[in-house]
């Protein structure tokens, strides 16, 4: 009993709890251990997956970010009517990816600079960039003319689609830059601890408009496979995909308050969010309850974070 | 020898409060420099001049002969010049070695170079004497521990000036006999360490030379500390005028009104026995950390209560919230008048009424005439100066404020007991001399009514017995006629070396 305490309760309490949940799921849902539903899995959580990866650093340097769904969306919907005006693929991918940039930047900006809470900037950048979207397509979804957008979806690299791949080297990337770069380090240390962090000589305006504008660069990335994905560009995509986000990392042991965060917790949170998705498809439950299924998830992981800390504490 | 480190004409007024009036003193090279002085002095703001963390309106700081201008902690770095504050400022979330080099990481393209940064504070906490690894997170560390991390901050970044602000106010007593040997290394090494505290022992077993403050102004500097002793440090401390503005007046005291047996909670572990009779004023004193506030906030139910037993007029109170304690008659007006004080964007007439107003609201309807006859009342009663009951709050003067918040609980119908924490912090005479008065009517009305204050004059000009608390226990009690300052402020000093309080507990 001590034994399986320490399990839940240790550092990697999250990671057992995936492997079980894992082992369950293989165990007594059928045909969930093959691997046409493994690659359908790894893709349906390729969005989730790259947008969380800059959220996780967003949350761990003590910030928010609303917008990411939005921003997602609207660069889809550049790529495709971009690569339709100009008749090149290549410079749709360009566009798609500078305007994500620039909405990170902006974000950025107004929250270190104009020292406006994240909150309420990017729920704002979240609105607006959302009504682009709409505005640019007049509310319908926009085709896609030259067939060789639909490639990068589903292209395949040692049999597997490109999308998974983009995912896996941005965790390692993002994994990299957080424990092992200067910049991962200031995020933590801005995170953990503001004041000190200015008084160290830490630039934290500078830090804080990076680290949104990479959010938005890499929201741009998960546009463009998204909409390369559903062969078109939809200006209602991603609804909603903020909150999934904030939830992986959450779920991934990432704190709102700051200063704790780590990649591999962030996967198995975004992980135990698709296979949860993905077990109840194959049961042939209703998607209805899958909202149900993911606020609960969150709140017991959130509650199992909260005894940890405790009983840590009380130690 | 010239002085290394020397400070001329400092002065530094903040809005109300002369904090600094031209102080200057200097301290030579490799050597140990106590600054002491009561709360308030001005110890606070001579340091965080020296930091770089605000700026004197004039004076200035040179150091080795050289004039500094600091305009940010970061050019007081540069100089040389690092300050260990008393709270730390550490990442916990961060290893030692990263915290150690926070801001200068050793990289390459943005990539830390993790080898050279474990090899580099490995090599400097082994220099120090420290057993901490380097990659422990300063989460899992000791409060010491913590200190020692900040202390070795300061070396690593080459610090000539090295100053130390009240550093072992959290370390056990063999964390500081390390803490005093690194110090005793850093001044054979030839640095500046300018040591604040208030344990007058430390200052005798480290110090070179040493300098009061008082009241803002250079009340003595010891060049050595030979001719120094305990007794002539603490009058040098209080030796001020007293000029009367408490205008205390006896008056009759009745019944027990507040009694206090056997109360402990999570900061004060120790049981604390004390009372307070209708009609008088019991003053508590104690420097900052010594569980004054903490007391009184266990007392109000605002923080837990692991045992013991409060009485009101002889009935049990449960000390389970604030709310309760308002119901049964206890009020607590609480130090920090911005947190937990006023409430900021309501209008001073609503700040008043905001607890009595469940009186006269049937049904948890307001009335806003009563409301606004309650608030005019106060204001004319209290002399707020305000240009009317709808004015913002944040724009009335600290004073004024102060005075509000006493209304807010005398708007309560029932007060038997109130306790007031720090009820004159940041206001001017003339407005304290009103709060005085305020109180000495209120005591004459049968309150009982408990003064915590940090401003010894204070306590003696208004109070009619004093508890004095040192490191969360009462170390001695004094009635109005025994009341002197040099015995009131010897035994709030904690004193490791003698094991009895200066006057037994009565």
């Amino acid at each position: 009993m001590a034994f399986l305490k320490r399990l839940l309760l240790g550092e990697q309490g999250l990671l057992v709890i995936f492997v079980i949940a894992f082992a369950a799921v293989s165990i007594f849902v059928p045909s969930f251990l093959t691997e046409r539903n493994m690659l359908g899995l790894f893709q349906s959580v390729v969005t989730i997956g790259i947008v969380s990866c800059t959220m996780m650093f967003c949350l761990a340097s003590r910030d928010f970010d609303l917008s990411v769904g939005s921003i997602v969306a609207f660069t889809g919907m550049v790529a495709v009517m971009a690569s339709n005006a100009s008749g090149s693929i290549i410079v749709g991918l360009i566009a798609a990816l500078a305007c994500g940039t620039f909405v990170g930047f902006v974000n950025g900006a107004i929250i270190a600079k104009l020292k406006i809470n994240a909150l309420i900037t990017t729920l704002a950048t979240m609105q607006i960039v959302r009504g682009l979207a709409l505005i640019s397509s007049d509310g319908r979804a926009v085709g896609i003319n030259d067939p060789g957008f639909y490639q990068l979806a589903l292209s395949r690299f040692l049999g597997i689609p490109t999308p998974i791949w983009i995912m896996v080297i941005l965790f390692c990337l993002f994994g990299f830059v957080l424990n092992r770069s200067v910049f991962g380090r200031n995020t933590l240390a801005i995170g953990g601890n503001p004041e000190a962090s200015r008084l160290a000589g830490v630039n934290v305006d500078g830090m804080r408009i990076w680290i949104f504008t990479i959010q938005g660069l890499v929201c741009a990335v998960a546009g463009i496979l998204l909409a390369s994905r559903i062969t078109s560009g939809q200006p209602n995509a991603a609804t909603g995909l903020e909150l999934s986000a904030i939830s992986a990392c959450v779920l991934g042991g990432v704190s709102l308050a700051g200063g704790r965060a780590a990649m591999v917790g962030v996967i198995v949170g975004v992980l135990i969010l698709g296979i949860a998705e993905n077990a109840m498809n194959l049961l042939n439950i209703q998607a209805f309850y899958q909202y149900l299924v993911r606020g609960l998830i969150l709140l017991l992981a959130v509650l199992l974070d909260n005894v940890r800390s405790t009983g840590l504490g009380r130690k | 020898m010239a002085d290394f480190l020397s400070f001329s004409h400092i002065s530094k007024t903040y809005p109300g409060v002369r904090a600094l009036s031209d102080v200057s003193f200097g301290v030579a090279k490799g050597s140990v420099h106590g600054l002491i002085g009561e709360n308030g002095a001005g110890k606070s703001t001579l340091i965080r001049i020296l930091s770089g963390d605000t700026s004197a309106d004039s004076g200035e700081i040179a150091i080795d002969g050289a004039t500094q201008t600091f305009s940010s902690t970061r050019d007081a770095f540069a100089a040389g010049v690092v300050v260990v504050h008393q709270e730390l400022q550490l990442v916990p979330e961060l290893t030692v070695a990263e915290n150690l080099r926070l801001g200068r990481f050793p990289n390459r393209a943005g990539i830390i170079d993790f080898r050279s940064l474990k090899e580099e504070v490995n090599r400097r906490l082994k220099d120090i004497g420290l057993t901490v690894d380097a990659d422990t997170k300063v989460a899992k560390l000791s409060l010491g521990e913590r200190q020692m991390i900040e202390i070795a901050k300061a070396i690593m970044l080459d610090a000539r000036v090295i100053a130390l602000d009240e550093p072992t106010s959290s370390l056990s007593s063999q964390e500081s006999e390390v803490l005093f040997r690194i110090i005793g290394e850093l001044r054979a090494a030839g640095k500046v360490i300018v040591y604040i505290s208030h344990r007058l022992d430390e200052i005798f077993r480290l110090c070179d030379g040493c300098t009061v403050l008082r009241d803002g102004k250079l009340a003595a500097h010891h060049v050595s500390m030979a001719d120094v002793t305990r007794d002539s440090l603490v009058s040098e401390m209080v030796g001020r005028e007293i000029s009367d503005i408490w205008g205390w007046r006896g008056r009759p005291v009745g019944e027990v009104r507040l009694k206090v047996e056997a109360l402990s909670g999570a900061k004060l572990p120790r049981p604390i026995d004390f009372e307070a009779r209708a009609g008088e004023i019991v003053g508590f004193f104690g420097l900052v950390g010594s569980g004054r506030s903490e007391l009184m906030r266990i007392v109000y139910g605002a923080d837990p209560r692991h045992s013991g037993k409060v009485t009101i007029d002889g009935a049990d109170s449960s000390g389970a919230s604030p709310r309760r304690s308002i119901r049964e008659g206890l009020v607590l007006c609480s130090e920090d008048r911005k947190f937990d004080g006023i409430i900021q964007g309501l209008s001073v007439g609503e700040n008043i009424v905001v607890s009595a107003r469940r009186h006269f609201s049937p049904f948890g309807v307001l009335s806003p005439k009563r409301e606004a006859d309650t608030a005019a009342e106060f204001i004319k009663q209290l002399r707020i100066r305000t240009p009317s009951a709808k004015q913002e709050i944040v724009n009335l003067s600290g004073g004024n404020q102060q005075k509000v918040l006493l209304a807010r609980w005398l708007a309560e119908t029932d007060i038997k007991v109130l306790i007031v924490d720090e009820p004159t912090r940041g206001i001017d005479v003339g407005a304290k001399a009103e709060i005085y008065e305020l109180l000495y009517n209120l005591a004459e009305k049968g309150l009982a009514i408990v003064v915590v204050s940090s401003e010894l004059p204070e306590v003696m000009g208004i109070s009619d017995r004093v508890v004095v608390m040192c490191e969360g226990r009462i170390a001695a009690r004094y009635d109005r006629a025994e009341f002197n300052e040099h015995a009131i402020l010897a035994s709030a000093l904690p004193d490791r070396t003698a094991g009895e309080p200066n006057k037994k507990a009565s």
